[in-house]
């Protein structure tokens, strides 16, 4: 696939996004900010899915939010087709948005407890009227409910007559109506029960094949992104610390936290589980507000020395791994980045 | 590939809600059932909210049409009769000037009903605008807009109409609903403004600006009617104390003044120390009427309050 990928579809350059802290009632002056996203690069081709993995507060969901411009991102650029749309405002936004739709993480809040389901996923048609003609949209409605695998018939059931996993569907339908080039799915699963999981997952990659779509897919579950994703991202601390194709990342990391993330998968083999060491980080992530010098993940590591607090390592293949050919060789943000066999999932 | 077993997977998940909605709903098949309607199944089963709106509905109809339950004219006074106690004819007697208590009383209710009517729907509007308002823009406007909520909110609402309401010369109804509604929706704003950010940071909120909906649009379909039930509630318990409150004003000289037929008119004409030992029936018949009025406003807020809040079901 990596070959003949051709252009990206979207490409993400030094996304920053800080929320500022401020103090007093009325005149607040700003004392520091909360560098949720701080400098993110990433690339999303045609028809491919791009996981992005990391754990609660790595800020997974603000670059979600960034993308679907539901926040504004304080430096950096968000290009579709090579237009930066971080900027854009009015009618131009509103043109966009039709490419670019979003799964949300609860199905239990996504959807608005007043309207029926018809309502919810003919709404996108009432706000892009040019999409599909005044007579056809309900016939559209249903098309898309029996897309998603739920009875046409429920066109007029409210979101609480409905399942976890049926809520997630008509989320999914929802994010179809407009028939979007990218989905961006903040976590869609990780509200499910594991074999619902299983049929949301199953969905999607069907709908992957139907309608070419490319994915987004944000989590924390490893095995999941690992079962949907092309190509893995590995965030910590507001930045991408590694990344690469799903058998790059989970067989050969290079990069010490994603060494320590896999290492922490429980591997239902109790011989294997035996032989593998697992890394025990110590301390916990520290404030994004008051991230470390260097490298961010410096304070946790356990190869850290002193180039690492002066010198932000890039992004990029590590030198010293050029060598070694892909799979090895693959971007790994790390002074001292290396393989580490013994972690690995498999 | 991945079809092959989502697809009887996801049958079976519907398959397994056709069984649970056909437990929880006796109605046909996909028939609509909003969270009013659940509503609404609820208080049809609360003896308080039946018992308030039925006393409501009667004090509406014979504040529209006095005239089915009273024959008299209520300014119709015979001075001869002044003070004379309830009998057959007069139930509840005639007061200072001669006048039947009851016809007064059933004709009281239109000012009292008015009042506290048109200030609810006064207060309600201009709380719900400032309180959404501040709600959904925040920021700077949520600052400007809750401070002047603090700085209306301070002034004691029986003080403030005292004020303004001796200063104007114009009498009936609307100088009082004015007042009313001018001093009166703070507590509204605060309910609304909460409400708001609440229904704001909801997903679906969040989903339908990703679509690409205006303001308009987000505030009028997604946060207005997911908002608007704890302003309905609080809405009903002030109505109440609205009434009240015309009384007390009316008592006082300040609001409605003879000869508009009122509680508070004839309250405050009634309670006159030496009068009370004598006649006690010409304040009781108004002032029960007031009370029961009241009352039956703040149970039925109660009572909605009950089944429209989430977290009570």
């Amino acid at each position: 696939m990596s070959d003949q990928r051709g252009e990206p579809i979207l490409e993400v350059t030094d996304l920053v996004k800080h929320f500022p802290l401020t103090q007093g009632i009325l005149f607040k002056r700003q004392i520091g900010a909360v560098k949720a996203v701080d400098g993110v690069s990433l690339r999303l081709y045609p028809g491919e899915t791009l996981g992005i993995v990391g754990e609660s507060g790595c800020g997974k969901s603000t670059v979600a939010k960034l993308l679907m411009n539901l926040e504004r991102p304080t430096s950096g650029a968000i290009r579709y087709k090579g237009e930066d749309i971080s900027r854009l405002s009015g009618r131009a936004l509103k043109a966009v948005r039709r490419n670019i739709q979003m799964v949300f993480q609860d199905p239990y809040t996504s959807l608005n407890p007043r309207m029926t389901v018809g309502d919810i996923i003919g709404e996108p048609y009432l706000i892009h009227p040019e999409v599909a003609p005044k007579g056809d949209r309900r016939k559209k409605v249903r098309e898309l409910l029996d897309v998603v695998g739920l009875n046409p018939e429920y066109i007029n059931r409210y979101p609480h007559q409905f399942s976890g996993g049926q809520r997630q569907r008509i989320g999914i339908a929802r994010g179809l109506a407009l028939n979007p080039e990218i989905i961006v799915a903040d976590e869609p699963v990780s509200a499910l029960d594991v074999s619902v999981q299983a049929q949301v997952i199953n969905l999607m990659e069907r709908l992957q094949a139907e309608f070419g779509l490319s994915y987004m897919f944000i989590a924390h579950d490893l095995s999941i992104v690992r079962h949907i994703s092309d190509r893995v991202g590995v965030m910590y601390l507001g930045r991408i610390v590694e990344i690469g194709s799903d058998q790059e990342i989970y067989q050969y990391p290079t990069h010490p936290y994603t060494q320590a993330l896999l290492s922490a998968v429980p591997v239902p083999d109790p011989v294997a589980s035996g032989r593998r060491e697992r890394i025990i980080l110590a301390g916990d992530v520290p404030s994004p507000a008051n991230p470390p010098s260097g490298c961010h993940f410096r304070t946790r590591c356990w190869k850290a020395q002193s180039l690492c607090a002066e010198v932000d390592p890039p992004l990029t293949v590590p030198g010293h791994l050029k060598d070694a050919g892909p799979p090895v060789a693959h971007p790994s943000a790390c002074h001292f980045a290396g393989e580490k066999p013994e972690v690995t999932a498999e | 590939m991945p079809d092959r077993n989502s697809e009887p997977l996801g049958a079976q998940e519907d398959a397994s809600a056709k069984a649970l909605t056909v437990g929880t709903a006796t109605e046909a098949e996909g028939a609509p059932r909003s969270l009013w309607t659940d509503a609404w199944h609820d208080l049809r089963r609360n003896p308080i909210f039946v018992l308030s709106a039925l006393l409501i509905l009667f004090l509406v109809l014979i504040s529209l049409w006095p005239s089915l339950i009273a024959s008299r004219s209520p300014v119709h006074c015979e001075l001869g009769r002044s003070l004379e106690g309830p009998s057959a004819g007069h139930w509840f007697g005639f007061d200072t000037q001669g006048c039947d208590v009851y016809t007064r009383t059933v004709y009281g209710a239109r000012a009292s009903i008015a009042v506290g009517v048109c200030a609810t729907l006064g207060v309600a509007l201009l709380g719900a605008l400032v309180g959404s308002l501040a709600g959904f823009f925040g920021g700077f406007w949520d600052t400007l807009l809750s401070r002047v909520t603090d700085v209306f909110f301070g002034i004691p609402m029986v003080l403030g109409a005292i004020v303004f309401l001796s200063m104007i010369t114009l009498r009936g109804i609307w100088p009082v609903v004015l007042v009313i509604a001018a001093l009166g929706w703070p507590p509204i704003a605060r309910i609304a403004r909460g409400a708001v950010i609440t229904a704001k940071q909801n997903d679906y909120v969040q989903a339908a600006r990703a679509l690409g909906a205006s303001n308009t649009r987000l505030l009028l379909r997604h946060i207005m009617p997911n908002a608007i039930a704890p302003v309905i509630v609080m809405a009903t318990i002030v109505l109440g104390t609205f009434i009240a409150l015309e009384a007390t004003l009316s008592y006082l000289g300040v609001g409605l003044r003879p000869p508009t037929v009122s509680w508070g008119v004839d309250i405050s004409a009634a309670s006159d120390g030496m009068q009370f030992r004598n006649a006690p029936h010409i304040l009781l018949y108004p002032a029960a009427a007031l009370s029961i009025t009241v009352l039956a406003f703040i149970m039925l807020g109660d009572a909605v309050r009950d089944a429209l809040d989430p977290r009570l079901r």
